[in-house]
C-alpha cells in the first residue's frame, strides 16, 4: 500500500516507492518535484518566494534557491544519486488579476523563473511543467514511476 | 522563530479590541448594504506557521471566493475576505436581487458585487483602525479570485513570507442571522506594522 505524504506551504519532504507526495492548493507557489528513476526516490518542495535574498528567515524550504539544495540533500540521505535526478514542476499561477503592475502580483511568474534557474545551475533536467495561468493546482507525485498528477477546479486533471 | 513571539497578552488584547470594534463597523456596513441582519464573531487571533493557515478555513483544497485588498501607509497590512463559494453566490445574489443556481458560476457582475462587499467591509474596518491609531490606511482596489483556498492564500502569504515564517491572523466570521452566509475576514499585518499600531495606541509589551 502506498502512503500519501502531505506537504504544506513552505515545506518539503522525500518519499521512496511506492509512496506518493502530495501538496494541495498551489497558487503562486511552485511545487518542485525531483526523482531518481533508478532508486525510485522522490522529493517535493512547496516554495513561496523566488529568492532567499528577499528576507532572512530560518526556513530554507520557503525559497526556490535554498529549497532545491536542501531537497537534493534530503533525497541523497534516502539513497538518491544527484546526477540522476530529473524534475517536474507545477504552479506559479497569478491568482489575482486586477493590478498586474504590482510586482508582488507577478510572484507566480517570478517563482517559476527562479525554480528553472536553480534547476539549471544544479544540472537537473526539467522533464515537464504545468505552470502559469490564473488557477490553483493540487499535485501528487508518484515515486514509483515519476508521474506527476495535476488537478484543477475548472480545467480538469492530467498527468505530466 | 516567530516575528510575533514578543507580543504580550496585553498587546494581543488591545489588538483584539480594535478588531472587535472594526469588525462591528464592518458588520453594520454590510447589514446596511444588504438590508439584512449580519452578525459577527469576536475576533480570534492566532499566529500560525504558513503550512497551517489553510486549515483555518477548512483545508487547502476547499473551494473559496477570496477578496484581497492590500493596505498601504505607515503600517501596511493585507485584508483577505474569504467566502465558501455557495455563500459568495448567495451574497452576490442578495445584492443583485437574483438567485444563482447550484451549478451556475458567478458572472462578471456577481464578482464585482462581491468585490464591493469586500471594499465596504474593509473600509469600515480601516476607518475604526485609523481613528484609534491616527495612522493612515489606504486600501487598494480589491482583487477577486475563486479557487482552492490554499491557492488564494499562497499569493497573500507570499507578501508576509518575505519577513517571516508565521502569519498573524485576525479572523472574524460574519454571518447572516437568518441564513447561512459565512465569511472569514483576515487581517494580516506586514512585518513591522503590528508594532507601529501598538505604538500608536500606546500599548507597551
Amino acid at each position: 500500500m502506498a502512503n500519501i505524504i502531505k506537504i504544506g506551504m513552505a515545506d518539503l519532504n522525500v518519499a521512496v516507492s511506492p509512496d506518493i507526495l502530495q501538496t494541495c492548493g498551489l497558487g503562486s507557489c511552485v511545487g518542485i518535484c525531483l526523482w531518481d528513476p533508478v532508486k525510485k526516490v522522490s522529493g517535493m518542495a512547496h516554495i513561496m518566494l523566488p529568492s532567499s535574498s528577499l528576507g532572512k528567515t530560518a526556513n530554507d524550504a520557503k525559497f526556490a534557491d535554498t529549497a532545491v539544495p536542501l531537497l537534493i540533500n534530503e533525497m541523497r540521505k534516502n539513497g538518491a544519486d544527484e546526477s540522476r535526478l530529473v524534475a517536474k514542476i507545477a504552479g506559479g499561477a497569478q491568482m489575482f488579476s486586477f493590478y498586474s503592475s504590482n510586482d508582488i502580483m507577478k510572484i507566480g511568474e517570478r517563482n517559476v523563473e527562479a525554480v528553472k534557474a536553480v534547476l539549471q545551475s544544479s544540472r537537473i533536467r526539467l522533464l515537464a511543467e504545468d505552470t502559469g495561468g490564473s488557477y490553483g493546482r493540487t499535485i501528487e507525485f508518484y515515486s514509483e514511476n515519476g508521474k506527476l498528477y495535476v488537478r484543477t477546479i475548472n480545467l480538469g486533471e492530467k498527468f505530466i | 522563530m516567530s516575528l510575533y513571539e514578543n507580543l504580550s497578552e496585553t498587546q494581543l488584547d488591545a489588538f483584539r479590541e480594535i478588531g472587535t470594534i472594526g469588525a462591528g463597523n464592518g458588520a453594520t456596513a454590510l447589514s446596511q448594504l444588504m438590508g439584512r441582519k449580519i452578525g459577527m464573531s469576536v475576533p480570534a487571533i492566532s499566529v500560525l506557521p504558513f503550512s497551517q493557515v489553510p486549515d483555518a478555513v477548512g483545508g487547502a483544497e476547499k473551494l473559496f471566493a477570496g477578496v484581497f485588498t492590500t493596505i498601504s501607509g505607515p503600517a501596511p497590512c493585507n485584508i483577505l475576505f474569504m467566502f465558501p463559494v455557495d455563500c459568495a453566490k448567495t451574497l452576490a445574489g442578495y445584492l443583485m436581487d437574483r438567485k444563482y443556481g447550484q451549478d451556475e458560476d458567478l458572472d462578471e457582475v456577481g464578482m464585482s458585487a462581491l468585490a464591493e462587499v469586500g471594499n465596504i467591509v474593509s473600509g469600515a474596518y480601516l476607518n475604526s483602525l485609523s481613528s484609534f491609531t491616527n495612522l493612515e490606511f489606504v486600501p487598494s482596489v480589491p482583487a477577486l479570485a475563486i479557487d482552492m483556498a490554499g491557492a488564494i492564500l499562497n499569493t497573500v502569504l507570499a507578501r508576509i513570507g518575505i519577513a517571516g515564517d508565521h502569519a498573524l491572523l485576525m479572523e472574524t466570521v460574519f454571518s447572516e442571522i437568518e441564513g447561512n452566509v459565512t465569511g472569514h475576514f483576515f487581517l494580516l499585518p506586514e512585518a513591522d506594522s503590528l508594532e507601529k499600531i501598538m505604538e500608536a495606541i500606546g500599548v507597551k509589551g
